[in-house]
């Protein structure tokens, strides 16, 4: 039987949009755009000026903080401004500009390293150097997560390659065409964390993806891969973990609290990249779809690319949309303009023309309870909904709305058209407040 | 300006509705609706039309009235209308019907609040109104297949429980519905047929009906005051099969406003229905206790939500620590 947890449900997933079609390379755009904000952590500055010269693998900003990873330039070109640029979380943000002068040259300091000459510190380094961040979405910085507390030992690292938001099929197409760095990037990690074992956890909807890795991976010591149900959030961190080695993170805590750590497909494939080409994260895979798109695709795309450059790319629009998402349908954000540039946690650009998305926050709550059967934190969204109309924070403290990990199933399943998640975040933000201000 | 909409997620909707729930509940109570119109002639299909048109009536012209936005679209008010007239014997006169239709509709719905605000079943709550209003009116039964003319009949639960004299029906009659009893809650065959197609809609959950079902049926074989020398499953399957159990079980006992959202709740909530309707038909003075049953446990539901709360993930992991 496959490995999975209690709660969630099966969502249509329209993968057949895009599950077939080979990642292509895309480049071109005459501006590339790097917002100084791609990561959780401490932000960073511009090392570059205008009017300099940069090459691909170049680092154009960083910081000395620990919780910081560099950006790097994903085209060779000059440097136009450091100016205000759009940010896919819909606010504006310090950003590099650099002109594309179409010779993709690539930086001297893009070398090959040998990960087997290295020790521990010497790796983490590498990745940090790399700028590769979590690109699931959270964009953690890597290193940081390879390089857990002392007094909590790692026994398991854990691939996801789960991809349960509906649409995306960018790990997919990953795990078909380059299974070989995937399973490089999980050894890397493995000799981080010292560990002998490593799982590769993947959905049972991309059967040849399980079939192609466990294939793979048999030639390999202590790689398994774990064939997961079908089922949304199959692949949250937490929902990931329980499935694999039947322990719960605890309550406000992190993997790293049971000994785990998740690393997402692109991110161990960005690893094994870092050591073996030695390039920098500078492109990543994005998946474009929706009924609006004329061909729906994987492309690989260079990071600072305008959205609008990768919709083109994707043979443009086939109806004007009426709504454009980052991400997934059930997490991802909605986009407000073309002109915004992919970053490092950009996994897909959908466009929608129709779209049941109508949710009406009056509209009555039956108490059907669908909610609470399916929550997969095991909460009782529609209390905490309730709770938060009538502002009543200790009470949707108490129900633990902090716990809530806004996978959004409330709110896809809610027959009264009521968003319960949205309450929920309203509820979360206002107890993080008061928290504050009693401080 | 913004070219595009912006929301926060999710950005997608399941394809259901509280009007596409509530019409999968109407097409589930049809095989017992027309059961009833079967064995009670025409006369049951008025008493039926009157409650829905009359439910739809009142919610309509208080919501004019009140200047709130017209739900009637929602189906919730047929359903009510429909569940009334099934729990109401053919022969009521059509006057009661109409002011049990306003009971449920102003008093128990939209005064609370409307829909998903009422604490107790608005049908129930009308018919046990009914009941204790018109006492008489309500607890003739007439023979069934006998026509418009037919004299009144002794209900199984009446007979078994030794308050009026009567043929029983045999368990063949009771399982398709040859007996007297309220339009809709003969015939165990069509309230099953309605029941499989709710749980395959996966409109409600087995949890409610199949706890209070065998609770019930277990207390009633090995407790039940069996005076009529049958052996101890035929009575026990004649007390499950009559009486308005099955209907309510499957069709109010799983009311989603009035009922617990959590797990463990619809288990108590299931086994407390059992256990009243146990008692009520054994020591009471009524030869049914459905409906009082399910209206006990409709009040206590916010109470059993509250202790029912389910462990969130992470809790056992954060102790055990």
């Amino acid at each position: 039987m496959a490995h999975t947890f209690r709660g969630g449900l099966h969502i249509p997933d329209h993968k057949e949009l895009t599950r077939e079609k080979p990642i292509r390379q895309i480049d071109g755009a005459p501006l590339y755009i790097f917002p100084l904000q791609q990561h959780i952590g401490a932000p960073l500055e511009a090392v570059v000026k205008p009017g300099d010269a940069v090459k691909i693998g170049d680092i154009i900003a960083d910081s000395d903080a620990h919780m910081a990873v560099p950006v790097h330039s994903s085209v060779s070109g000059t440097v136009q401004k450091i100016a205000p640029a759009l940010h896919p979380s819909g606010t504006k943000v310090t950003a590099v500009y650099i002109e594309n002068d179409y010779k993709y040259e690539i930086s001297e300091r893009v070398q090959p390293k040998n990960p087997d000459s290295m020790g521990r510190r010497e790796l983490l380094q590498t990745i940090r150097d790399a700028g590769i961040v979590g690109m699931g979405g959270a964009g953690f910085p890597t290193h940081v997560k390879l390089s857990p507390p002392e007094g909590k030992p790692i026994t398991h690292v854990i691939v996801n390659g789960a991809e349960c938001e509906p649409y995306l099929t960018s790990d997919h197409r990953r795990m078909l065409e380059t299974p070989e760095e995937i399973l490089d990037g999980l050894k890397i990690a493995m000799k981080i964390l010292g560990l002998s074992e490593g799982s590769i956890g993947i959905e049972q909807n991309k059967p040849d993806a399980i079939r192609l890795l466990a294939e793979k991976a048999a030639a390999e010591n202590g790689i398994h891969v774990v064939p997961l149900k079908t089922k949304y959030p199959q692949g949250a961190e937490k929902q990931l973990i329980k499935a694999i080695t039947k322990k719960q993170v605890p309550s406000g805590g992190l993997p790293a609290d049971v000994g785990v750590i998740v690393l997402n497909i692109d991110t161990v494939t960005q690893i094994s990249r870092a050591f073996r080409t030695g390039m920098p994260l500078v492109t990543r895979i994005v998946t474009v779809s929706g009924d609006c798109i004329n061909e729906p695709c994987n492309l690989e795309v260079r990071l600072g690319a305008p959205f609008s450059h990768v919709i083109d790319a994707a043979g443009g629009f086939s109806q004007e949309p009426k709504k454009l998402i980052m991400g997934g349908p059930m997490m991802g954000v909605a986009q407000f303009s073309l002109d915004t540039p992919v970053i490092k946690t950009t996994s897909a650009l959908l466009a929608f023309h129709t779209l049941d998305d109508n949710y009406d926050l009056d509209s009555p709550c039956l108490r059907c309870g669908k909610c609470v059967e399916h929550c997969p934190m095991h909460l009782m969204p529609l209390y905490l909904s309730r709770y938060t109309l009538e502002e009543n924070w200790e009470m949707a403290e108490k129900y633990n709305a902090l716990d809530c990990i806004e996978c959004g199933i409330c709110s896809y399943l809610c027959p009264g058209l009521q968003s319960p998640l949205h309450n929920i975040r309203i509820a979360k933000q206002t107890i993080l407040e008061n928290r504050r201000k009693k401080k | 300006m913004n070219r595009f909409v912006v929301s926060s997620s999710p950005h997608m909707h399941k394809d259901e509705s509280i009007a596409s729930i509530m019409l999968d509940v109407l097409i589930a109570l049809m095989p017992a609706a027309l059961a009833g119109i079967y064995y009670f002639g025409w006369r049951a299909a008025v008493v039926m039309l009157t409650s829905i048109a009359s439910c739809l009536l009142f919610e309509y012209l208080y919501e004019k009235l009140m200047k709130k936005p017209i739900t009637t679209r929602d189906l919730s008010a047929m359903v009510t209308g429909l569940l009334l007239g099934m729990n109401l014997p053919s022969t009521i006169p059509l006057w009661m019907v109409v002011v049990g239709s306003a009971f449920a509709i102003i008093i128990v719905k939209q005064l609370y609040g409307g829909l998903g605000k009422n604490f107790v079943n608005p049908a129930l709550a009308a018919r046990c109104f009914m009941l204790i209003a018109w006492a008489g009116a309500m607890t003739t039964f007439p023979e069934p297949m006998a026509g418009v003319d037919a004299v009144s009949s002794a209900t199984p639960l009446a007979v078994l429980k030794g308050v009026s004299e009567g043929t029983l029906p045999t368990l063949r009659q009771a399982f398709l519905g040859a007996m007297p009893g309220s339009i809709g809650e003969t015939s165990c065959l069509m309230l099953l047929l309605g029941f499989v197609y709710l749980l395959l809609r996966r409109v409600i959950s087995w949890k409610i009906p199949v706890t209070y079902i065998v609770v019930f049926a277990v207390l009633t074989f090995f407790f039940g005051k069996n005076e009529t020398g049958m052996e101890a499953w035929t009575y026990t399957l004649l007390h499950v099969m009559s009486g308005g159990l099955l209907l309510g079980a499957f069709f109010m006992a799983t009311d989603y406003t009035t009922t617990p959202t959590t797990p463990m709740g619809q288990f108590i909530f299931g086994a407390g229905c059992g256990i009243l309707t146990f008692v009520i038909r054994r020591f009471g003075g009524y030869p049914e206790g459905v409906s009082f049953s399910i209206l006990l446990m409709n009040v206590c539901t916010p109470l059993i939500d509250r202790y029912t709360v389910p462990r969130k993930f992470g809790e056992v992991a954060k102790h055990a620590s």
